[in-house]
């Protein structure tokens, strides 16, 4: 390494890489279902859509973490979105292909996707 | 695709617990659960609760497990990993709330602590420089080296009154100051690792922990000073540390970040590393020299100082571990940032290993200024089994005791000096009702009998004399004209030993005499250790009253010093009893005491 703008830009990319092992911090909290119900309904995927995802906009202030049975099985795979005041959004029979969306329109400008959410889909 | 990290405390405190095989278990059964990929297990320095140890954090949870043992791996895998389930039984108690758990800020251990000098402690993996630079690792000297001239870079040291942190409290930046208006040529730089104190391990800690950090510290303070060569002198019974500072500086010369012509600036910057034989004496700063240079460790009398006239001859910064860990957090922050910590003549925060009576043994760092009470009772969570404080022990063999009437001063280097105590380098002993302190003044001089080096008089049989006078009290021998002997000796080593090891070797002794009095002259003039520690004034009874007669105690006594028929009051020989307290634990009637 031979100048201040390589070790800006090392920092910067081991900076994604660590993002998990803050202590609170984060702006979101993306919190996947992943209890045996989620799993077999495919969770899995999903799970690791949002992984990518958040890692290739590196989002560093986003935490994507997995929960146990949410308690509405027959909705899985169920996301759940958590803001920085604490407000929830519930998205489910989530796939790995409306994850970008998701993403990109939630997370990162802060709209939900409001046709995905449970309030749309429960009737 | 990693979601989750799993930190398995590396530092010697969880190591000896058993850290190591955790860590190569969690290997195992994450790969049979098949999350090998999705999880990543990483060996850390020191949380600071060694207590509880082995500590392991799970993020992105922070969920904070303690006293994990090996069977508790798979547990953890297949509920938390596998499944998003907390183990709870295993969580920190004081971090379980009803559904969530709470930060490890808000409990009682950390909510006092302010993390400077032991930022990445515990945080990153210490035997990967990338990790270090995430946390900005190096930005500290790519800034000063871009940014800075060396004499901005002392005067940012000088103005945020870090002082140094090996004991002696001496102003850092005017230490370089005066290194850097030596004239220019072959100038060094030692990091004094060679912590010898019984009861210390923080600057173990940050080596294990972030042995960057130190690295980075001292080619800044090479750039402060025109050196571009150092030493780190540490002692050979820190393995973990020797083998992470081996590492990081593999790394660093790799990088590019020690060497020739750092970060394309022109500068260079090396380091090498000398292991001690781990003499406490060596730690002091001229006997360190000495030892670097190939010679026997004894002290250099001073002036000249190191800074105009060190080693092999040359200017020449000797810092200590703890001192050096603030440098880079100095730069970056910046010195008004630092200086707002802390009390007037102490900036910062000072880091403590605490051990002795006391809940929470580990590691804490404080800002300057929190109280001996905060540090006893809330942060180490208070005396262990209901018993009463009585002393804390500040400064190792060079400090003193303070009793119970003082803990409410805020600590900083003048308190503590003050109440005839010193800061020391951080090893902070609580004592209670059980400890006699005529016998831990003789335990540290034991210690410094047995280190000093013998090159001056004063100290080398004025110390000896010492502890055979209070081998005379503990014995119960003593008369009344020998403690004045004694305190008559404490003043005449303190002013004329040539170093710092018997200059402040009297300094247990004197601050027990002058709080603790009455133990002394209960030893000598009523032959008696009030607290029951002291064998030779022992002496073992057994009431008739209470009695049985059961035999119970004769069978365990190892010198048949127990007489008595079954049935009736049995007797002690005192002749032959060696007061070992056998009888005391057997006897089921509690009929035997020992005064
Ligand atoms: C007997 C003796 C032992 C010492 N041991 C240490 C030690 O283990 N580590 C240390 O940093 N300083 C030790 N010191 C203090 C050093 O002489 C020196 O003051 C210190 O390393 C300077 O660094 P600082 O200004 O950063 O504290 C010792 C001093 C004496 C007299
Ligand atoms: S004071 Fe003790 S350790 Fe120091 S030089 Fe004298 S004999 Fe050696």
């Amino acid at each position: 390494m031979k100048s201040l703008a390589e070790l800006q830009a090392l920092r910067d990319e081991m900076k994604t890489k660590i993002g998990v092992r803050k202590d609170g911090g984060h702006r979101m909290r993306v919190v996947v279902g992943m209890a045996t119900c989620g799993i077999a309904a495919g969770a899995r995927p999903v799970f690791a859509a949002f992984i990518k995802e958040i890692e290739t906009r590196k989002l560093t202030d986003v935490v994507v973490a997995q929960t146990g049975c949410i308690g509405i099985c027959q909705f899985e795979p169920v996301v759940e979105i958590y803001g920085e005041g604490g407000e929830k959004t519930t998205y489910v029979y989530v796939t790995p292909e409306k994850v970008p969306r998701i993403v990109a329109q939630h997370v990162v400008n802060g709209t939900p996707v409001v046709e995905y959410t449970i309030g749309a889909n429960a009737k | 695709m990693v979601r989750s990290h799993i930190l398995v405390c590396g530092g010697t405190g969880c190591h000896s617990s058993g850290s190591d095989k955790l860590y190569t278990l969690f290997e195992s059964e994450l790969a049979a659960a098949g999350l090998g990929d999705e999880v990543k297990v990483i060996k850390t320095g020191c949380f600071g609760l060694c207590a509880l140890g082995p500590v392991v954090v799970v993020y992105p949870e922070g969920a904070f497990y303690s006293q994990v043992g090996a069977e508790d791996v798979k547990e953890i895998v297949t509920e938390h990993l596998l499944k998003g389930r907390l183990v709870k039984r295993l969580l920190y108690t004081e971090t379980v709330a009803e559904d969530t758990i709470l930060s490890l800020d808000s409990t009682d251990f950390y909510r006092k602590q302010k993390r400077v000098a032991l930022q990445n402690c515990g945080v990153i993996d210490p035997e990967d420089i990338n990790e270090y630079v995430a946390y900005d690792g190096y930005m500290a000297l790519a800034k000063v080296l871009t940014e800075m001239k060396p004499e901005d870079v002392v005067a940012e040291i000088l103005n945020s009154g870090l002082r140094g942190r090996g004991g002696g409290g001496f102003p850092t930046g005017t230490k370089w100051k005066f290194a850097a208006a030596q004239p220019a040529g072959e100038k060094y730089v030692c990091c004094n690792a060679d912590e010898g104190d019984p009861g210390a391990f923080m600057d173990r800690s940050v080596l294990e922990g972030d042995p960057h950090c130190i690295l980075e510290a001292m080619a800044i303070a090479g750039y402060a000073i025109g050196a571009s060569h150092g030493y780190i002198y540490v002692r050979a019974e820190y393995p973990i540390a020797v083998k992470r500072l081996r590492i990081a500086i593999a790394q660093a010369r790799e990088t590019g970040l020690l060497g020739g012509n750092i970060l394309g600036s022109g500068f260079d910057f090396d380091v090498d590393i000398r292991l001690g034989a781990g003499a406490f004496v060596c730690g002091e700063e001229t006997a360190l020299l000495n030892s670097i240079e190939g010679r026997r460790g004894d002290p250099r009398p001073r002036p000249p100082f190191p800074a105009v006239k060190g080693l092999f001859g040359k200017p020449t910064i000797i810092n200590n571990v703890e001192t050096l860990a603030n440098i880079p957090r100095i730069i970056l922050n910046g010195a008004d940032w630092f200086a707002a910590m802390g009390t007037e003549k102490s900036k910062g925060t000072k880091v403590f290993a605490l051990g002795g009576k006391i809940n929470h043994t580990g590691l804490v760092e404080i800002p300057m200024g929190t109280t001996l009470r905060e540090i006893i009772e809330e942060i180490g969570g208070g005396i262990p089994d209901g018993k009463k404080f009585k002393a804390v022990q500040t400064g190792g063999p060079s400090g003193g005791c303070i009793p119970a009437q003082h803990l409410d001063i805020p600590v900083d280097y003048d308190n503590l000096t003050a109440i005839g105590s010193i800061m020391g380098s951080g090893g902070m002993i609580v004592m209670d009702e059980d400890n006699c302190m005529v016998d831990i003044a003789k335990f540290f001089l034991e210690f410094t009998v047995d280190e000093s080096c013998g090159k001056c008089t004063p100290c080398r049989v004025g110390i000896r004399r010492m502890l055979e006078i209070l081998e005379k009290i503990t014995a119960g021998q003593a008369v009344p004209e020998d403690l004045d002997t004694l305190e008559g000796l404490c003043y005449f080593i303190k002013e004329n030993a040539l170093c710092g090891l018997g200059q402040t070797a009297p300094n247990p002794v004197l601050s027990t005499l002058r709080y603790f009095r009455d133990e002394y002259d209960a030893h000598v003039r009523e032959k008696r250790c009030p607290a029951g520690v002291c064998k030779k004034l022992l002496s073992y009874t057994i009431d008739p009253e209470k009695c049985r007669g059961c035999t119970l105690c004769a069978r365990n006594c190892p010198t048949n010093a127990i007489s008595g028929e079954l049935k009736k009051p049995h007797v002690i020989d005192t002749a032959k009893c060696i007061k070992c307290g056998a009888c005391i634990d057997s006897c089921k009637f509690a009929a035997i005491y020992r005064r």
